[in-house]
């Protein structure tokens, strides 16, 4: 099913998409999409949707199953509080991505703003990730407790820093994946860095694969690059703040 | 220090009474009590005062006092502080408490009166009279339009936001499965059901067995996400994002991870014993436009079927505030006082920080009202509301519900130890503990609930024939009813009242 979204307002737009995914349409493509917010957010279903343009904020919020895939940049909150699913931006994204994101995946090409992966968490099977093709800003992984967060930092200008500050503040869970180095002053106090051990190798070059098939990389290339790990110190940094 | 630390009270035991049975030993959640050398020995500095051994002992042989422990008098200097300041220096860390504001601040509803009818106007006597309860929560258009059929009737044009009917206007606060037990949830939403009221799953998520009762809850969206997901936005009949608690305002939650047990992680949807950190602030609410982003998302999750509730606590500049929430599209605010309790906050945070309800809830409606805005929010008042009477007063202030959290834990049994945040409640409320969670009989507690409910029903319908009326929705913002009582002109002004005599 192919909607053409010029000049459509986002209530109508989702009336349309929820209307088509109930009635069994199992892919969507939408036309002429500029700032519509909301797409995909609260479907179940896992159909698949291509977006044709740049949708607006909260893409796939509480989305729980369809596979989006966005011909151009995205804006703030992708995949805010998602389920499960996935997201691919064959562009760059703003700010707040797959903030208290619980599960599925969102693969970015280029850079992303700041606030991205904050409160990310995993139960159980459902491990969110999220792979960026390029840099981040500040906060990137504040309060993260689970997930599995990629930071490729690739077609960076001369100069450009591989993440923002204040990296994994408050982080207890999860793990961060960089490919390169930051200063240690960029961390929060909660996180360090780690070498990559066997298990690490074993997680991340799935992921890294499914972003080179996405936005057609050479896989060598990127993996022949060291990555570094960031881990919580302790999965309690607030276990003494009281006075019982 | 600590170690020197006075036990705040005693527990006496009268001997010539007790008969060995040794079931306060059992009962007590805090484990003050033994049984050492033919005997009942109490540790009392383990006492919170709770008084479940005081309750349950079959001789009545158990008392608990104040220690009546002599400080050199000082106004200044309280025994609190003194005991605090030890506290602390032994641990350095927060102190922490549970439930809400004990400090003596001016209770302005302890400063108002109703009126009543007397001769030149009749009463309506409730008994003999119907009077109506039910109220209505949700946005209310501007204006409506009908159209006249062939047949003569009419029909509405206007299209209605959703609306929540309450048979009373009262619903029960938000409180976390994680904070109170399974039980204390179950008996909560059992009597929403039998009172046709909301009760509201706080931020723990919502557990299966609750689904049934879900045209009766209001399911909570606070920053840590836990256990939201589509599914839970569409069970509930009202969607609330909390952003503040009158017992902490500006500050996030935390749930240490040795209550997380198998079942709250289930619903909270994290693992088993992880701390469950709830970020002070959304973080991706950093404006009135991203709080009117978050409300539209969640209208397009649940197909725009539900009202959503934006909560607060009252602050300073909470009208300004409430204003914008309301023009971002919430449909329901809720205000929460500085009264307001909670199961764990810094006691600093809950004594010094926020403002009275009563206060706010003038400050909001006066505003709403002047920038003709009131009809596009319904609002829940909270923080302290302690019976029919605070209530009713609530409503004349422009209140269009009130909630109540505490109140509807003493129905349960709470004796007010203010010990939430230790997990160890000897009355099976605000515990995690089998041993202790089973003693909250659920169905019990509902009709506990439901029998208070029932007395504050009674006790508003004839306030309400009193002043002449015979709707809430008569008493809603009629402050003309209320007179104040040693208040000044610009607490008068504030709380839109006259002085009593006038």
């Amino acid at each position: 099913m192919r909607i053409d979204a010029k000049g459509m307002h986002y209530r109508e737009l989702n009336k349309i998409i929820r209307q088509a995914v109930k009635d069994g349409t199992k892919e969507l493509v939408l036309d002429n999409i500029n700032g519509q917010r909301y797409i995909g957010t609260g479907i179940n279903e896992k159909v698949r949707i291509i977006v044709n343009g740049v949708p607006g904020n909260d893409l796939a919020a509480f989305m729980n199953g369809p596979e989006i895939v966005v011909n151009g940049n995205g804006q703030d909150g992708i995949g805010n509080t998602m389920n499960d699913g996935s997201v691919v931006i064959h562009g760059g994204a703003g700010d707040v991505i797959g903030y208290a994101m619980r599960g599925g995946r969102i693969f970015i090409k280029g850079n992303v703003g700041y606030r991205v992966g904050i409160h990310m968490k995993e139960y159980k099977d459902q491990v969110p990730c999220i792979v960026v093709g390029g840099s981040t800003g500040d906060f990137l992984g504040e309060y993260m407790a689970g997930g599995i967060l990629v930071v490729l930092g690739l077609n960076r200008r001369q100069g450009e820093p591989l993440t923002g500050d204040y990296l994994g503040t408050g982080m207890h869970g999860g793990v961060i994946y960089l490919r390169g180095e930051v200063e240690k002053y960029k961390l929060g106090k909660e996180v360090n860095i780690f070498e990559l051990d066997d298990d690490d190798k074993k997680k991340l070059k799935p992921l890294i694969e499914e972003y080179c098939a996405y936005f057609d990389c050479d896989l060598e290339e990127i993996l022949n690059a060291p990555f570094y790990k960031l881990l919580p110190v302790s999965s309690r940094p607030y276990g003494r703040l009281y006075a019982y | 220090m600590s170690m020197y630390l006075p036990a705040e009270f005693i527990v006496q035991v009268d001997y010539s009474r007790c008969r060995s049975c040794r079931r306060c030993v059992a009962e007590c959640g805090f484990g003050t009590l033994s049984y050492q050398n033919d005997r009942v020995i109490a540790d009392h500095k383990k006492c919170a005062a709770c008084q479940r051994c005081v309750s349950t002992c079959p001789e009545g042989a158990i008392t608990v006092i104040h220690n009546p422990l002599a400080y050199k008098k000082n106004y200044h200097w309280t025994p609190e502080h003194i005991k605090n300041l030890h506290k602390q220096a032994a641990t350095g860390g927060k102190l922490l408490t549970g439930g809400g504001n004990d400090k003596v601040y001016k209770s302005y509803f302890d400063h108002m009166v109703l009126d009543a009818c007397q001769v030149t106007n009749p009463s309506i006597d409730p008994l003999r009279e119907p009077m109506e309860l039910r109220t209505y929560l949700g946005s209310k258009p501007d204006s409506l339009s009908f159209t006249c059929l062939e047949n003569g009737e009419y029909k509405l044009e206007t299209e209605m936001s959703p609306q929540v009917r309450l048979e009373v206007p009262i619903v029960f606060a938000a409180m976390s499965f994680g904070a109170i037990s399974l039980n204390a949830h179950k008996a909560l939403a059992m009597a929403a059901k039998e009172c046709g009221i909301l009760y509201n799953t706080g931020e723990g998520g919502l557990h299966k067995e609750l689904y049934a009762y879900g045209d009766r809850t209001i399911v909570q969206v606070a920053s840590g996400r836990f256990g939201v997901n589509h599914e839970y936005l569409n069970q509930g009949a009202v969607v609330e994002i909390k952003c503040g608690q009158g017992a902490k305002p500006g500050i996030g939650g935390h749930l240490p991870g040795e209550k997380v047990n198998q079942e709250v992680s289930q619903t909270r949807m994290i693992p088993v014993g992880s701390d469950a950190i709830s970020p002070a602030p959304h973080h991706d609410i950093y404006s009135i436009e991203d709080l009117s982003q978050l409300i539209y998302a969640i209208k397009e999750a649940t197909n725009y079927e539900k009202p959503v509730c934006v909560k607060i606590a009252a602050v300073h500049n909470v009208a300004a505030i409430a204003s914008g929430i309301a023009r971002a599209g919430a449909d329901i605010i809720f205000l929460d006082g500085f009264r307001g309790g909670t199961g764990a906050a810094p006691t600093i945070i809950r004594d010094n920080l926020g403002i009275p309800i009563e206060l706010a809830l003038a400050a909001v409606d006066e505003r709403l009202r002047r920038e003709g805005i009131r009809n596009k929010v319904s609002i829940i008042a909270a923080g302290g509301i302690r019976s029919s009477g605070d209530m009713a007063k609530a409503i004349a202030l422009g209140a269009d519900a009130v909630a109540i959290g505490t109140a509807a834990l003493i129905a349960m049994g709470c004796r007010l130890c203010q010990k939430c945040y230790t997990g160890n409640c000897s009355w099976g409320i605000a515990t995690q503990r089998p041993e202790l969670t089973r003693r909250l009989n659920p169905e019990k507690a509902a009709e506990c609930l439901t029998n208070m409910i029932r007395g504050w029903s009674l006790e508003l319908k004839e306030i309400l024939g009193s002043l002449g009326v015979n709707a809430v929705e008569s008493l809603r913002g009629s402050r003309e009813r209320l007179r104040g009582v040693g208040l000044s002109d610009t607490e008068l002004d504030i709380l839109g009242i006259k002085p009593a005599g006038r």
